[in-house]
């Protein structure tokens, strides 16, 4: 057991620091989920993937630096010390970009890997539908042979599609044999969405903004090359993107540790009242055992070894932790909280929004526990 | 960056496990509850035999002391078995505490006899006389003080002290307005042990009355406080170790239950309420684990956060455990509530050891002060 980084490692973060201190803009951008924000927070990928830091751990040939997985902690440690933008990209690399490179054939990791990394194309994610959420086995959009040609002919509704008012692609599962059992006859598909036959209808959220969308597909014609993995595969190929969407490329370690060290300077500045002390000790202490969690799946991702159902223990604790940092921040601010400002207050309460959409989305934290108290504690799955 | 044990740290802990399933299952600690004090002393020398022959007890005292030269890495891990097994003899206090500390004391006349009686008589120490909280927002670094008290015939009183009827010596530790700490290591034979009765039979607790004597004296003022730091900071850490496996345990008690127990048709673990209370647990126990080995870790290599690292460990790993308890009561439901049922012998060490050395609370004040 050691608790320190290699010198390799050090090295690379002082790079990494280097850069983001010249590069990352002094002024916040505006919200991803704007026109002009989604433009602004493209150009910032376009920045990073030029210097090759926006996937260093991707292989080399498809715009990264092929760092191992505590490089990559490193590099996001520094990220969200510089208070870095966004990643608007982060549906395409963070979940759909490893299960590519898993699954993926060559081509499809040449044709969209790059465009990926650089930002050219943002990916949103098509996988829940206005009748099925946590039963994401029960989708109904489905997929069938193009009687004129080859490939496939989409129909159905998507819907919560992150980043699907603007994205250029979508990764979604479709029903490609209505006969087979619920969890068998779906694909993984990659579809472009000026292809005839979609529609996006955003919807604004909860904040004003349209972070989401439906997405209505009306016979959309989509080539084989655009099927990732086996026709029949997809929900397993689907359980591989939401082991990443719960587990520790969505929500490295970083964004937690640096949201509780300023919900300790906040504590600070606000005289330090003893009716907050027990939630901040708290915050700050659960950001920290789940940075200490990571570098211990990281070890044994590092030998080897894989990430199992405790992925669904992570996905419970961030989510979770996320608000109980911003609460406590909110707290901190009291009647100021509500305030819509620039600055400190704005930031905490903005923080806070996007937190209380952790617990329902990647799977709701009751599908969480279900998966914990089955495949880790091994009772009997729910007749229901 | 390598957070993970090595082959021989796994392999020691999984002698540690075989040797306390044989040694300490729950019918052990039944035989032991029902026990005369001479029948409890001869089971718990006779358990402490086998624990001496794998070395546990000296495991952290340098090897040209005669110790294992081992570190707090590879001790951790038995200590969560011992807290599995909710072993009732004071590993704790004489594997993490006393035996370090002795360590670091050599050549100090107490020091030497102490240690010799624990490596090579197979002996237990007890530790007393250090509390953890009171005022900790402002108070003296760290929250300590000593509940040690002058008596009228002079000698000194500690309540409170683990593991001191069947210890060959105690580490006991005073405080005096004026001159600060004191620490002694007082020989059994120079005290008086007043058993105190308490919940839980797998710990043992008692009043010592002792003389204070320049012959027993460690250190003080300064040093001692020093050193009385250490063995709070040691004692978090370890009794975060022995929470995280009684957590475990319990959790483990009430999964299998819920396998079995079957209402309304079917196992109650199959209905999501059940599931929920104990995927809470698990996910508790889950975070908890790693915060209790960093604090090892950062024993091990002297790390200046070594009090936070200490503090946090115990504050999650107290939550931790007073959860599991609370959830393998429920799950288990009436049957839990017996004397019959094992899982109260579990419960109880937690309720006592969580509070212990510092709870929760106050561990959580103790880390907001050093970040």
């Amino acid at each position: 057991m050691d608790l320190t980084f290699t010198a390799g490692q050090e090295a690379f973060r002082v790079e990494a620091r280097a850069w983001l201190e010249a590069h990352v803009p002094s002024e916040p951008l505006p919200s991803f989920d704007t026109p002009n924000g989604f433009d602004a927070h493209r150009h910032w990928e376009h920045t990073l993937y030029a210097d090759r830091w926006s996937v260093v751990s991707w292989p080399t040939e498809y715009g990264g630096r092929d760092v191992g997985i505590m490089e990559w902690l490193v590099f996001e440690e520094e990220y969200y010390r510089a208070r870095a933008p966004k990643r608007v990209s982060q549906n395409g690399i963070f979940l759909l970009a490893p299960t590519m490179l898993e699954y993926g054939t060559d081509e499809q990791k040449a044709r969209f890997l790059p465009p990926m990394a650089s930002g050219e194309e943002i990916w949103c994610q098509g996988w829940s539908e206005p009748d099925a959420g946590s039963d994401l086995a029960g989708i109904r959009s489905r997929a069938v042979r193009n009687p004129t040609g080859d490939g496939w002919v989409l129909s159905g509704q998507k819907t919560w599609a992150s980043r699907g008012a603007f994205a250029e692609w979508c990764f979604g599962i479709f029903r490609t044999d209505p006969d087979a059992e619920r969890h068998r006859g779906l694909t993984y598909f990659l579809i472009a969405m000026d292809s005839p036959g979609v529609t996006v209808r955003p919807i604004p959220q909860i904040d004003g903004e349209t972070g989401f969308a439906e997405i209505f597909f009306d016979n959309v014609e989509v080539p084989d090359a655009q099927v990732l993995g086996d026709v029949g595969a997809g929900w397993s190929v689907a359980m591989a993107t939401a082991g990443s969407e719960r587990g520790l490329s969505l929500r490295s370690p970083a964004r937690y540790t640096e949201a509780a060290d300023r919900l300790i300077d906040l504590f600070h500045e606000r005289g330090k009242p003893p009716s907050s002390s027990d939630a901040v000790a708290q915050a700050h202490m659960d950001a920290e055992a789940y940075q200490l969690h990571t570098y211990w799946t990281a070890t044994k991702v590092s030998q080897g070894h894989a990430v199992g159902p405790e992925a669904s223990c992570n996905k419970i604790f961030w989510s979770e932790t996320d608000v109980a940092i911003h609460d406590a921040a909110l707290d901190l601010l009291g009647t100021e909280a509500e305030l819509l400002e620039s600055g400190s207050p704005g930031e905490w309460l903005d923080g806070y929004l996007f937190s209380l959409a952790g617990p329902i989305y990647a799977g709701t934290n009751e599908i969480q526990r279900n998966v914990v108290a089955e495949r880790l504690l091994g009772l009997p799955r729910s007749r229901a | 960056m390598n957070f993970s044990f090595s082959q021989e740290q796994i392999e020691l802990r999984q002698a540690v496990r075989a040797v306390l399933d044989a040694e300490c299952p729950v019918a052990a600690l039944r035989a032991f509850d029902g026990a005369a004090p001479e029948q409890r002393a001869t089971l718990s020398r006779a358990r402490w035999q086998v624990l001496a022959d794998l070395g546990a007890p000296g495991l952290l005292v340098p090897e040209a002391a005669g110790g294992l030269g081992l570190n707090d890495v590879d001790l951790v891990g038995i200590f969560e078995e011992a807290g599995w097994a909710a072993l009732p003899e004071p590993l704790v206090e004489t594997a993490g505490l006393a035996a370090p500390v002795l360590s670091t004391l050599l050549p100090a006349p107490a020091a030497v006899a102490t240690l010799e009686a624990l490596l090579t008589k197979h002996a237990t120490i007890a530790v007393g006389g250090i509390d953890v909280g009171g005022d900790v927002i402002g108070a003296t670094a760290g929250g300590l003080s000593s509940p040690s008290t002058v008596s009228a015939d002079g000698l000194l009183r500690t309540p409170r002290v683990v593991g001191a009827r069947d210890a060959s010596a105690i580490l006991l530790a005073c405080q005096d307005p004026d001159s600060g700490w004191q620490l002694h290591a007082v020989p059994a034979a120079a005290c008086t042990v007043d058993p105190t009765p308490a919940l839980s039979t797998t710990r043992d607790l008692s009043t010592v009355h002792w003389p204070l004597s320049a012959d027993t004296l460690l250190a003080y003022g300064v040093a001692a406080e020093a050193v009385v730091q250490l063995i709070a900071d040691r004692a978090a850490a370890a009794s975060a170790a022995f929470l995280i496996g009684l957590a475990d345990r319990m959790i483990t008690l009430a999964a299998d239950y819920a396998k079995e127990r079957q209402q309304f048709g079917q196992p109650i673990g199959s209905f999501q309420a059940v599931k929920h209370l104990l995927a809470n647990a698990r996910v508790k126990l889950e975070f908890a684990r790693p915060a209790t080995y960093r604090a090892a870790w950062s024993l091990a290599t002297a790390q200046t956060t070594v009090s936070h690292d200490a503090s946090m460990a115990k504050a999650m790993a107290s939550d931790a455990a007073d959860l599991a308890a609370l959830v393998a009561l429920q799950v288990h439901g009436a049957i839990g509530y017996t004397w019959e049922c094992d899982l109260h012998f579990f419960m109880k060490h937690t309720w006592a050891l969580s509070r212990s050395w510092g709870d929760a609370a106050v561990h959580r004040q103790l880390v907001l002060a050093q970040v």
